[in-house]
């Protein structure tokens, strides 16, 4: 390891610490920030989900877009897997279907970056313990 | 390289190691590596969370969720479940008490709520070991800015304004101790952190070190910068082994950083840090002794003046400061006075972390505003009193504190208030009593500890404090007399007015304490022989209910000296000449036939 000499040094070992402890960081404040959720039980996994939550994960890091990505457990939308649900602050949440690469590349593009619906929505139609 | 896409944090603390979380690393690494997840799955050990009730702690992220209780066998469900399929393991959740609602965020719990974490900012969050990770978390920024854009009196100034106070009891002012520093005369000076945490229960600093040592390295060094100090010493009992290793790890990386050393940042600052161990005296937590402990001479106090900040270690001047005052200085200087004066009282600035332990529900280190109420600590965050009982006292401030009672309990917690209660600040530990401990056993208990660590030195402290425990010996055993509560008072005002050092000056602030706010069990002990709280054994009579008794002959059986005699289905009783009161009689009899007097 080479010393650090300055203090401009320092800045750019801390930057790109930030980068490998930023999930983090973000975890701990959820709800300020996109959050998908991606479906990932047997049928998720089986349809492709997990290529579609590294795409969106490399996508969202590349494009420089601050968002949780985690996995979930199964949604109940077997039909129409890989599933994910989208949650932006201070929104309901929007659950998309059959998201393979090219339906979350749209998504970014439109949803997240300008707010428009984009094909594919599940309507929600039931009631959580909670509520 | 790896790209994480998630990250599991283990704790690493004293507490949670001692269950195990070591092997639960070691087996998440293991069932990641066989799923083929190395390469998507981070595990890292991280310092205290302090939820130590509830550990060993397991936190997953980004998924923000907090395992609790976890066990090595829990770790293969957590991958298969968790890490593979997203799904949470909902039985090692955490179960809110009043509600039942499952919790996965932390920030969603009780305990968590009111605390603001400074000083243990990084704990539970970065891995101790790994200086990019606290360099990630701006550290060393803040010695950085130190070094290059400031002067030592710009600093200093900045600390004054903070208006902090020394984290170790004593409440004296940070900036005021590093100016007196500065202007003292020397050529050479040191910069020390006092790492002998010595009160039982406590181990805010320990927890610390092990989570975030290079928060404690880097606030030594910026101290260093402000007195004109290049050489830093941290003397740490040997008996914190862990808060040892991750330390020395933690100062050989930041040399090789850089960031100790020679021409720090170059800026030409040079700074270095060595460890010094002490033998876990408790004497050498006051830091003339302690000073003489690092010099290899006998861990004996001396008179003030002189203060160490004139003329200390090796007869130089030299600044002794506490490990949670350091941890604090980093984020003062980054986040600036004004920040940092806007939390607590009007006097009390910033946060104390404190040890919780004793009868309370949730054990653990929180870290609240100073002017937190004793109730919001105890009732909130501490979840109350262990199996619904009572609340009795909180003895604060380790041997030389006092108990405060329930009347205490809405008032404020800064220094001068707990003065003015009777007791003190300390370091920090918190032991919560209930309506089962006896307040004459606590106060012999303390007693005892002070007993076993005074240096011997002066008069007062070891003749006084042994014949202050040789009276409450014989309150305990049922042998006391009205004269004897006059005695102890007496004595303790002596001893408390005659030592040499603080040790002995607070030696008997429990016993005094004590008989001020529980004047009542001390003349049960007295008058009556009683124990109200059933705790000292010699005054306990135990004898069986005749009616009751069915003659099972179980606690005949049970009895190890064999003070039980009677006929089979017949009544028995206890010889009381033979009966040690241990009281297996008691919990073996499944018809309440025994009784306790």
């Amino acid at each position: 390891m080479a010393k650090i000499k300055t203090l401009a040094d320092l800045k750019k070992i801390r930057d790109e610490a930030q980068a490998k402890i930023k999930l983090r960081v973000q975890g701990e404040e959820p709800g300020k920030l996109v959050q998908i959720k991606v479906s990932m039980a047997t049928c998720g996994i089986a349809s492709g989900a997990k290529e579609t939550m590294n795409y969106l994960i490399e996508e969202l890091e590349h494009q420089g877009i601050d968002a949780v990505v985690t996995q979930t457990g199964c949604m109940g939308y077997c039909f129409a897997e890989p599933t994910i649900e989208l949650s932006i602050p201070g929104k309901e949440p929007v659950i998309y279907g059959h998201v393979g690469k090219e339906r979350a590349r749209e998504i970014i593009e439109k949803h997240i970056k300008r707010g428009e619906l984009v094909d594919g929505i599940i309507p929600v139609n039931y009631k959580t313990i909670d509520e | 390289m790896a790209d994480y896409k998630m990250h599991v944090l283990v704790c690493g603390g004293t507490g949670c190691k001692s269950s195990e979380s070591e092997v639960i690393r070691n087996n998440f690494q293991k069932y990641v590596n066989e799923h083929g997840l190395s390469n998507e799955v981070q595990i890292v050990t991280t310092g205290c969370f302090g939820f130590c009730e509830k550990g060993p702690i397991v936190k997953i992220l980004p998924d923000n969720t907090f395992y609790t209780r976890v066990t090595p066998k829990d770790v293969w469900e957590i991958t298969e479940e968790h890490l593979v399929k997203g799904r949470k393991v909902k039985h090692l959740l955490y179960k809110d008490p009043k509600s039942e609602h499952l919790v996965s965020d932390a920030k969603g719990m009780d305990f968590y709520k009111k605390q603001i974490r400074i000083a243990l900012r990084n704990c539970g969050f970065i891995n101790p070991e790994n200086i990019e990770e606290y360099i990630a978390r701006d550290g060393y920024a803040a010695l950085g800015s130190c070094l290059s854009e400031k002067t030592p009196e710009e600093v200093i100034r900045v600390i004054k304004d903070s208006g902090l106070r020394g984290r170790g009891g004593g409440g004296f002012p940070t900036g005021l101790k590093w100016e007196i520093t500065r202007k003292a005369e020397g050529n050479r000076k040191y910069v020390v952190c006092n790492a002998d945490e010595g009160d039982p229960g406590a181990f805010m600093d320990r927890s610390i070190l092990e989570g975030d040592p290079h928060s404690v390295i880097e606030a030594m060094a910026i101290c260093g910068f402000c007195v004109g100090a290049d050489k830093g010493l941290v003397y740490i009992r040997a008996e914190y082994p862990l808060a040892i290793e991750r330390l020395r790890t933690a100062i050989g990386q930041a040399k090789e950083y850089g960031l100790l050393g020679t021409d720090i940042l170059g800026t030409g600052f040079d700074f270095d840090i060595e460890l010094r161990y002490g033998a876990g005296a408790f004497v050498c937590g006051e830091e003339t002794a302690l000073i003489h402990s690092m010099e290899g001479k006998r861990g004996e106090p001396t008179v003030k003046p002189p203060f160490p900040a004139e003329s200390g270690y090796l007869g130089k001047p030299t600044n002794v400061n506490n490990v949670e005052t350091f941890a604090n200085i980093p984020v003062i200087i980054q986040k600036g006075a004004a920040w940092f004066s806007s939390i607590g009282t009007e006097k009390s600035k910033g946060t104390k972390v404190f040890a919780l332990a004793g009868n309370i529900n949730n054990v653990g280190l929180i870290e609240v505003p100073m002017g937190t109420t004793l109730r919001e600590i105890i009732y909130d965050i501490g979840g109350g009193i262990k199996d619904g009982r009572e609340f009795k006292a909180v003895q604060t401030g380790g041997p030389s504190g006092g108990c405060l009672t329930k009347e205490f309990l809405d008032v404020p917690i800064d220094y001068d208030n707990l003065l003015k209660a009777g007791s003190m600040m300390g370091s920090g530990g918190m032991i919560v009593m209930d309506e089962s401990n006896c307040m004459v056993s606590i106060a012999r208990f303390y007693l005892e500890f002070t007993l076993d660590e005074s240096c011997g030195k002066c008069t007062p402290c070891r003749i006084g404090n042994k014949r202050l425990h040789e009276i409450l010996d014989k309150i305990t055993s049922g042998n006391g007399t009205r004269e004897d509560l006059e005695r102890l008072r007496m004595l303790a005002n002596v001893i408390k007015d005659t030592s040499l050092c603080g040790l002995g000056q607070t030696s008997p602030n429990p016993v005094l304490s004590t008989l001020d706010n529980f004047m009542d069990e001390y003349l049960a002990h007295v008058d009556e022989h009683k124990c109200p709280a059933g705790q000292c054994k010699k005054l306990l009579h135990y004898s069986i209910d005749e009616e009751k008794c069915t003659g099972c002959t179980l606690c005949f059986r049970n009895c190890p000296v064999g003070a039980i005699s009677g006929e089979k289905r017949g009544p028995h009783y206890i010889d009381q000449s033979l009966c040690i009161k241990c009281g297996v009689c008691f919990e073996k009899c499944k018809f309440g036939a025994v009784l306790i007097r």
